[in-house]
Parts: structure tokens; sequence; C-alpha cells
């Protein structure tokens, strides 16, 4: 049989990788990083969950279990939920998805991803000098007096902050000006939308994290004392700069997962996405609202009682254009033909999960409650709700919805199921009982704890490999897809979009032609 | 934007279907970066604006220390840097590559002119201890003072970085104009370079009041 020309063979050889401009082998070299960052985030978290199966001492020494923490949530964050979806899937999606042949700046694109190497490898080197143990926020003072090699993964956090504005701005300038002919605003799929208003954040809160970590090392090499209450600075003035980031990057990571969800709910329940405009503008409107949270973060670090109130109203706000994506998800399905393939089971867990982390969210929204609430186990199955049952089963729908058109090859089917069930359900056993005990006092980011909560963490702990399980084998079997597989035929689920025109795997040019648009996505009658 | 004129046989790169359409992209990146550097250096602009408030005779008093001849010196030649490469750009569009060409050479001369003065007034803090926070040792000062000047020499550090990088990009700039890069038919760079120059330069128009003209 002749093999057509398309991205993976059209050049051969590593550089023909590492050099490579085109957004589709990027999106590639960004799929084996995010993952090989997933694999050891993975791990650090085991291992936490594993030294917390009994109340005393497992094998970790306290130091050592402090570390471990911060470098699964250092990694979780910055290498693989945010790059994860805009720059893996979205880098090989989107510009097929609106008709282009690449994104607005193909070598930026490259540039992009080398930071983000660049950024990993003083990740690495921070572990090698001694590892970090301040907890992935950095707060001051701790993080002020905290071990050496601070420092280096502060800088690393900052170059990987610039791996992100330049895939945010190249998104944006891509939507603006490369949109196939034909296809409006209003024509664009809704993952385009989704990603649109995540690259917002990207450009507008990342710098503001840029200048935070900045100061901090400043404050570590030179004593500028900006954060520091013995000379006169303010320790909480940290804080407000570090979630004045990191509240809208919560965003930067599920915006683009639920633009997943409403291609794959539209796809695989056959029917017209419910509510186009509404999805659409909800998602410029979280991404609007975002900016004016973060101060739910510090409801209990001496914020007055006025600003609590404030943000605790505007937090509650971010509810409602949530609240309206999950109705619109929800109406698509009903009375649709739904078929139950993988990228679906895991579209539906994350409407299942999403929706419990998004009504949890509230509590913790409203001052009275979080001052109970606050710094216990029920905030970290909060947001591991949100940032695991929403981020990473949108990413894991995303990548067995397109991995098909990726690879050129179906991956095996009964095992993607497999895993979708696995990881739902290993999920649940893993952070229903985090709620329980976090709403009985169980503080977060402790080592050794009351042995009343003994129960909680132990079904925890074994929740975590059944969800590790999941996860593994979901990696197997996407990764086992770029080898082995029946060949993918064009459009395998049926899709409206564009993306569903071209071979699988596409052409290194993407479209012969680029293609005229004339009617609206998501239409099946 | 109307004098530019995109004649029809200059080839766009493979991605785009026309010049005009690369253009207006590249013009929209180089507009998003500059809001990243406004945000970047409004986390400083904010911190500063919560301890002058906090210490507000601190920073009066702060103030006074630093050399406000020098830095009046230093916005007169920054003014006159974004003049020239104001100039810089029309003349590339117009063609006449060769004026560019000198212009560019002298906003790089007035960048160098700046750092140098700033070395001297860096060197000048230093040898009388004004330094940031912990390491303030100036006599007969109050503690606080160690936060006006971590600001100063963060606010001002972080900006002359941003000046070495726009004396690269310039020098860059100039290695493609001697390899006849540039036309009334492709700028885009010079353009980029031009405001991400000029924005350098207004972040500095802030930053000489705040610091030097308190009071």
């Amino acid at each position: 049989m002749e093999v057509e020309s398309n991205y993976l063979n059209h050049e051969k050889g590593l550089k023909s990788w590492l050099c490579s401009v085109d957004h589709k082998r990027i999106g590639i070299l960004y799929f084996i990083a995010v993952m090989t960052f997933f694999l050891v985030g993975g791990l650090f978290g085991l291992l936490v969950r594993l030294e917390l199966l009994t109340p005393t001492r497992l094998f970790m020494s306290s130091d050592l279990y402090n570390k471990a923490m911060t470098l699964h949530g250092s990694v979780m964050i910055f290498m693989v939920i945010i790059p994860g979806i805009p720059a893996v899937l979205g880098n090989f999606v989107l510009p097929l998805m609106i008709g282009a042949k690449d994104v607005a700046f193909p070598r930026l694109n490259l540039l992009s991803w080398y930071f983000l190497m660049f950024g990993a490898t003083l990740a690495v080197l921070a572990i090698v000098l001694g590892g970090v143990d301040t907890g992935w926020t950095f707060y001051t003072p701790y993080s002020i007096r905290s071990m050496e090699a601070v420092t280096v993964i502060l800088f690393g956090a900052f170059i990987m902050g610039f791996s992100s504005i330049l895939t945010g701005l190249n998104f944006i300038v891509t939507i603006h000006q490369l949109r196939a002919p034909g296809m409006t605003m209003m024509h664009m799929p809704l993952f385009g939308w989704a990603l649109y208003a995540a690259a917002i954040i990207q450009i507008i809160a990342t710098p503001v994290l840029a200048i935070t970590l900045l100061l901090l090392i400043a404050e570590r090499l030179f004593g500028v004392g900006i954060f520091d209450a013995s000379i006169g600075g303010d320790p909480i003035l940290f804080q407000h700069f570090f979630w004045f980031y990191s509240h809208p990057a919560v965003y930067i990571m599920i915006l683009p997962a639920m633009g997943i969800i409403s291609e794959v709910v539209s796809t695989f329940s056959r029917k017209t996405i419910f509510g186009y405009k509404a999805i659409a503008f909800s998602s410029v409107a979280i991404s609007a609202i975002s900016f004016f949270v973060w101060g739910h973060h510090l409801f209990v670090s001496g914020q007055s009682e006025l600003a609590g109130a404030i943000f605790s109203i505007l937090t509650v706000l971010v509810g409602v254009p949530t609240a309206i994506k999950l109705f619109n998800w929800v109406a698509t399905m009903y009375q649709g033909s739904i078929k139950l393939d993988t990228p679906m089971l895991y579209a539906i867990a994350f409407i299942g999960l999403f929706l419990i982390g998004g009504l949890t969210g509230l509590f913790l929204a409203s001052m009275a409650t979080d001052v109970q609430l606050h710094d216990t186990y029920f905030v970290v199955a909060h947001f591991h709700y949100t940032m695991v049952g929403g981020v990473v089963m949108g990413m894991f729908s995303g990548m067995f919805y397109w991995m098909p058109k990726i690879t050129g090859k179906m991956y095996n089917e009964l095992w993607g199921r497999v895993s979708a069930v696995l990881a739902f359900l290993g999920f649940n056993v893993t952070f229903i009982p985090q709620f329980i005990m976090g709403s009985q006092g169980m503080p977060r980011r402790y080592h050794l704890y009351d042995p009343k909560f003994h129960a909680y963490h132990l079904t925890s702990t074994i929740g975590s490999w059944i969800l590790g399980l999941g996860i593994v084998i979901a990696m197997i079997v996407l990764i086992k897809s770029f080898k082995k597989g029946s060949v993918a035929p064009v459009n395998p689920w049926g899709g409206t979009t564009l993306e569903w025109t071209t071979p699988s795997p596409p052409p290194h040019d993407n479209f012969a032609q680029i293609p005229t648009v004339t009617s609206r996505p998501y239409e099946y009658n | 934007m109307s004098t530019i004129n995109f004649e029809k046989g200059v080839i766009p790169s493979h991605h785009f279907s026309t010049v005009s359409q690369e253009y207006h992209a590249g013009i929209l990146g180089i507009w998003l970066f500059l809001a990243t550097e406004v945000l970047m250096f409004g986390g400083l602009f904010v911190a500063y604006a919560i301890f002058r408030n906090m210490y507000p005779s601190v920073f009066h008093d702060a103030s006074q220390l630093l050399d406000m001849q020098l830095g009046a010196m230093n916005t007169v030649i920054l003014i006159a840097s974004s003049y020239c490469m104001a100039q810089a750009v029309h003349y590339t569009q117009k063609g006449e590559t060769h004026h560019a060409f000198t212009l560019i050479l002298l906003t790089i001369l007035c960048a160098l002119f700046f750092l140098g003065v700033k070395y001297f007034e860096y060197q000048h803090k230093f040898h009388e201890g004004l330094l940031p926070g912990m390491n303030f040792t100036h006599a007969n000062a109050t503690r606080e003072m160690g936060i006006f000047f971590g600001l100063y020499f963060v606010m001002t550090g972080l900006h002359a970085i941003h000046i070495l990088v726009g004396i690269g990009l310039m020098a860059w700039l100039l290695l493609r104009f001697k390899r006849n890069e540039f036309s009334p038919h492709y700028f885009i760079p010079v353009d980029g370079v031009g405001l991400y120059w000029h924005i350098v330069d207004i972040i500095w128009i802030f930053l000489f009041p705040l610091l030097y003209l308190i009071g």
C-alpha cells in the first residue's frame, strides 16, 4: 500500500523534529514533554499518598514529605495542566479547526517549547540541588529563608511563564488573522473560543506572575525587602500578587478543557451544540471575572472584612457562566444519539466531577464557611475535582478524540474505555474521603495526622492506586496508537469541524486548498 | 497605516495568504507583547503605590537622595532616542533605508549613554550604602528607606535590562539593514522594535517622576 505524504513522514530524523516549525510536530513535542512531566508529577503524588497510608511515619521523613508534596504541586501545575491542553491539543488542532496552514508565528511556537524545556531543566536542577519544600505557592516569608534550590525553581517557573505567554499570544493572533474565509467568530468551533478566552488570561495574568517571581528572587538574592516584614515590607502582598496570577491561571487550565467537552459532547450526541453563543460568551465571561476573585485565597490572611465580602460575591459570580456551560452540555445530550466511546466517557466523567468541583467551590467562596474549611483537605479535594476531575479528564477526552487524527490509527477502544472507568472510579475513591475528613478538620499538607482520620486516608490512598492505574493505561493506549492500530478514516467520529476534512494524519500543509466555510459548526441534520 | 503600500509581487510567508494579513498579524502580536510588558511593570507600580502610601514621608526623604539632574538628563536622552526611532521607522517605510540605518545607530548611542549615566548613579548609591532592603547601610536613615531603594533598584534595574535587550534588537536590525532586507513592502521587524523601544521609553517617563520627583 502506498503511504501518502503526511506531517509524520514529511521529513525524517531527530533534527527534523527538534527544529520543526510545523504546529502539528510541535504539538507532538509538547505531548511527549507533558506526558513525561505527568508521570513524574503523578509519581510524587502517589508517593505522598502512600506515605499518608498510616498516621505515623511510613517511609519518608517529614522533610522529604514536604519536598515530595511541593514537587507534586509545582510539576503538575506549571508543567502539566497549564501547558497540557493549549500547547498539546491546541497547537495540533486549532489551526486545522479554523482552516489555517499553521499558527501565526511558527518559530515563536517552537521557541515556546524550548522555554518550557529550559524551565523544566531548571526544575530538575532544583531537585538535584536538594529539592524545594515551600509548597507550590512559594508563600513568603518562609520561601525567602528556605533552602538554596528555591531560587532555581522560581527562575524555572519564570521561564515557563514565557512559554505560556507566547502560546497565548500566538493563539490570539492566529484566531484573529488566520480563520478561513467565511469562518466568522460566530462560526468558529467552541474549542477555539475556549482557547481564545484562556489566551487572554495567559497574556494578562502571566506577566504579573513573572514580576512576582522576580521580586521573590530579588528578595532572596539581594534582600530587597518588599515582602519582608522585618524591615517594613509586606508578606501578604506576595499572596495578593501570587493569586492575581494563580487564580486566573486555574481558568487557563479549565477553559480549554471546557472547550474540548463542547466538541466531544456535540459529536458523540450527534446533535447541534445547545446554546452556542451562551457557551462561547461564557468562556470570555469566565476569563473576565477571573481577574477579580483572587482575594478569596486571603479570607484568613488578615484581609479586611469588606474586601473579603466583595471577593466573596465576585467569586460566586464565576458560578454563573460555569453553570451555563454545564446546563448547555446536558441540554445537548438530551435526546441525542449518545455513543459511549472513550472520549465521551471522559467527557461525561468531566461533567459529573466538575459539577462537584464547582459546587464545593461555592462553599469556599462563601467567607463564613471558608473560615472553617480553609487549609483543610476539603480544599485539596475541591481543587482536585476541578483540576483532575475537570482538566485532566478533559485533556484525556480530547486526546482520545483527536488521537486518530494525530496518529492516523485507531487506538484500542476497549482499553480506552477501561482507562476511563478506572480513572473515574479511582478518582472518586481518592477524593470523596478527603471532602469528609476536611470538613472534620484534617489540615492539608500535614505529614502526620490524628489516627481518627486513618480510615479516610487509607481509602484515599487505595483510590490513588486505582486512579494511577487508569491513567497509566490511558497513556499506554494513546502512545501505542502511534505504532499499532487499524487505519483511521478521515472522520472516525462523524465530527463536523474542519479538522475532520483533512486526511488522518494531516499532510504537512494541512489543507491542499484553504477551505471556504459556509455554515456553522455542529450541524448534524 | 495609510502610508503602507503592499506591492502585489511580494510573496507572504507560506501560511499567510496575503502580505497585508501577515503584516497585521505581526503588528497585533507586537501589541499583545507590549501589553504583557505593561502588566509586568504594573506589578511594580502597584508595589510602589502601596509602600508609598504606607510610608509617605520616608519615600519623600529617600527620593531626595537621588540625583534629579542625572535623572532628568536621562529622560531627555530617552525621549530623543524615541524620536530617532520613530524617524527610522518612517524612513524605512519611505524606502530611504540609509537614513533609517543612521537613525537607529543614533538610538543605540542614546541607549548606551543612558546606561552609562545609570552606571555612575548606581556606583554612587552603592558607595553611600543606599542599597536595597536588608543591605541598606546609609547613615542617619530610617529602616523603611531600604524598601524605597529596594523598589528603586528593582524598577530601574528591570528597566535597564529592557534597554540592554533593546540595544541587542537594534543591533540585529542594523545587520538586517546591511543585508538590504527591509523595504517599504517589508518592515515589520523595524516597526516592532520601534514599538518596543517606545514602551521602554514610556516606562521610564513614569519611573522618573515617581522615583526622583517626590515632594
